[in-house]
């Protein structure tokens, strides 16, 4: 679907007409991400992030498919293939850090789209399809950065995997089996190597197919915005090509020289040293933590340190864990204001700012040692957390009292400038607010 | 046909539908089982260890199943203080006497698997943290267990798991 004033692609090479006749390809690419689909004209840079993370996944895809040229997944040499990529292979140093890195990258602009989402309420009817699919496709990434994060066969490595299968065991009667089922053995040995290596190189193109959902559900209502107002008229928005494709690739370029400054000035910066150290069964390091990116999630599960009713801590930790990303799922009926944009409730935002930062205090504290204060303080985010999503929001949806809206896309960019003349289909009222 | 409305076809349709669908169902069956541990894994299932050099309030870690296990030889005073605990009390009740062999109590003999996530705790080797109860100490969560590798603190649900074992002489241990 489309707005009725986009542009209709009209090929005038004879080889573009006779390839849209036999499969209209360059016609789908065209209203998809061309001149064809018309987006709200104010978008800010917190929309470029869409963009970006799509640009992450292609860039993992293309350095994880040459890097699998080279490593061997068995564990006897798994290790020793990784520093073979980083001595002798051409270019290997550069390739791994750059897939390492980018996965970083990755995640830090998955999370900066997501709490765009929470903050412009962009779950909100009628784009609750594309959050929903927004949530697999986190959930996916975290598997796979997972297992990704299992190959080079290091003592992280392998304490990870061991820890986070560990997890399912958390589940009464069909737990252990499940995890040795999952390991294919007792601890995470030969078998789990190969398996996570052949997941790792399936998930991402699982997730690229999530994505073209995620994008397609996008194109039914049309991008949201700063305002959180539907599009009405012409004149609230611009081709996407070349508007947002200029303004994208700009967002790119920043993008590209934080990520280069990470490659090449400090590549293990968000690693650990611990994972240069081959898998060693018979020791677990004094210090185990996941990559930065599940450091929340890791505080949430280390949260539970007792029995709760006659639920024992382990599975109430993990159970926990898994919430804390399910309850996304729900935030489109959890939130029932009318108003999307956090720019006009007043109430919203200050909580929406307060989960931020319950949500960097739980990952400083999942990064840090399982010893006091940082249990108790992850025990206080966790509740916070969870409190947002199933009490604060609804309440606050309900009693709050948001700011008038503009009445367009258009009023909002141009209303309070008094020399602009508004687009012809705007009705003469607009009154310039104060 | 008979006039119930039920026609040849219907019955072609619903059978060969349903074996279609019971073929795919037999078909997933392999390629679920493949992943659970294959014959070579479960063939390392016992492997037998010397004792006789580990003196009392020392510790070794083996091997089984590519899993560490502690071998304890308790002190008397460690057996005195996890004899004294009251059973009642832990959150996975057993005492002793119940994880050991009998008339070889000294000989605590566990999984070096913590039951949380499966880390392997401190407390078997020279020097490490053995934590407030003096058994072992999981660095990764915080679990701490006593003498008797019993569950005292922490997120961990359970006791150490004592692996199935048994005496072939004084100083030669079976596991598995």
């Amino acid at each position: 679907m489309s707005f009725p004033w986009a542009n209709e692609y009209k090929p005038s090479h004879p080889l573009m007409q006779w390839i849209d006749e036999k499969l209209p390809l360059p016609r789908f690419v065209y209203n998809a991400v061309g001149a064809g689909y018309p987006v709200p004209r104010n978008l800010n840079y917190m929309w470029n992030f869409g963009v970006l993370a799509g640009f992450a996944l292609v860039l993992q895809i293309v350095t994880g498919v040459v890097l699998a040229m080279h490593y061997a997944a068995n564990a006897g040499v798994a290790f020793d293939s990784v520093e073979h990529i980083m001595r002798d292979v051409n270019w290997g140093w550069m390739l791994r850090y750059a897939h390492a890195n980018g996965a970083s990258m990755f995640f830090i602009v998955v999370y900066t789209h997501i709490f765009r989402g929470f903050f412009y309420s962009s779950y909100k009817a009628p784009r609750e399809m594309i959050w929903l699919l927004g949530v697999v496709i986190f959930l996916l990434m975290m598997a796979t950065a997972f297992m990704g994060y299992v190959l080079p066969w290091g003592q992280m490595s392998f304490w990870g995997a061991k820890v986070i299968t560990g997890l399912f065991s958390a589940i009464p009667l069909v737990g252990p089996p499940l995890q040795e089922w999952l390991l294919g053995g007792f601890a995470p040995d030969n078998a789990a190597l190969n398996r996570f290596f052949s997941l790792h190189f399936l998930l991402p193109f699982v997730i690229l197919g999530v994505i073209i959902l995620h994008v397609w559900a996008l194109h039914i209502p049309g991008s949201s915005n700063p305002t959180g107002v539907e599009v009405k008229q012409e004149s609230d928005t611009v081709p996407f090509h070349p508007y947002y494709t200029a303004k994208d690739g700009f967002g790119l370029g920043i993008f590209l020289m934080v990520y280069c400054a990470l490659v090449f000035f400090a590549p293990n910066l968000l690693g650990h040293p611990d994972n240069y150290i081959p898998a060693n069964p018979l020791s677990t390091p004094a210090h185990i933590v996941p990559e930065w990116y599940f450091w929340p999630f890791y505080a949430i599960l280390r949260a539970f340190t007792s029995d709760f009713l006659i639920i024992p801590a382990k599975l109430m930790g993990v159970l926990a864990m898994f919430s804390a990303i399910l309850v996304w799922f729900f935030l489109p009926w959890l939130d029932t204001s009318p108003v999307r944009s956090g720019h006009y409730r007043p109430l919203f935002r200050k909580f929406f700012y307060a989960l931020v930062i319950d949500v960097l205090v739980l990952g400083y504290c999942g990064g840090a040692p399982a010893e006091e204060p940082y249990v108790m303080i992850s025990q206080i985010a966790s509740m916070y957390y969870f409190l947002h999503f199933l009490v604060i929001l609804p309440i606050v949806s309900s009693i709050e009292t948001p700011q008038p809206l503009p009445f367009s896309i258009t009023e909002a960019v141009l209303g309070k400038d008094e020399h602009a003349t508004l687009a012809p289909a705007t009705p003469p009222s607009a009154p310039a607010v104060a | 046909m008979a006039g119930d409305g039920v026609r040849r076809r219907d019955f072609i349709n619903i059978a060969a539908v349903s074996f279609a669908g019971v073929g795919g169902l037999a078909a997933l069956y392999p390629l679920i089982s493949q992943m659970a541990p294959s014959a070579d894994v479960l063939a390392e299932s016992s492997t037998e260890i010397d004792i006789s050099a580990i003196a009392p309030g020392q510790a070794i870690k083996a091997v089984w199943r590519k899993q560490p296990v502690f071998i304890r030889n308790l002190t008397p005073e460690e057996i005195k203080s996890a004899d004294a605990v009251d059973v009642a009390s832990l959150r996975d009740p057993q005492t002793l006497e119940q994880r050991t062999t009998a008339g070889k109590t000294n000989w605590l003999i566990t999984m070096g698997v913590c039951t949380h996530l499966g880390c392997v705790p401190l407390g078997a080797g020279e020097g490490e943290v053995k934590g407030e109860f003096g058994g072992y100490f999981c660095p990764c969560h915080g679990s701490v267990y006593d003498t008797a590798a019993r569950i005292r603190k922490g997120p961990a649900p359970k006791n150490l798991e004592v692996p199935p074992h048994e005496f072939s002489s004084d100083t030669v241990v079976k596991i598995g």
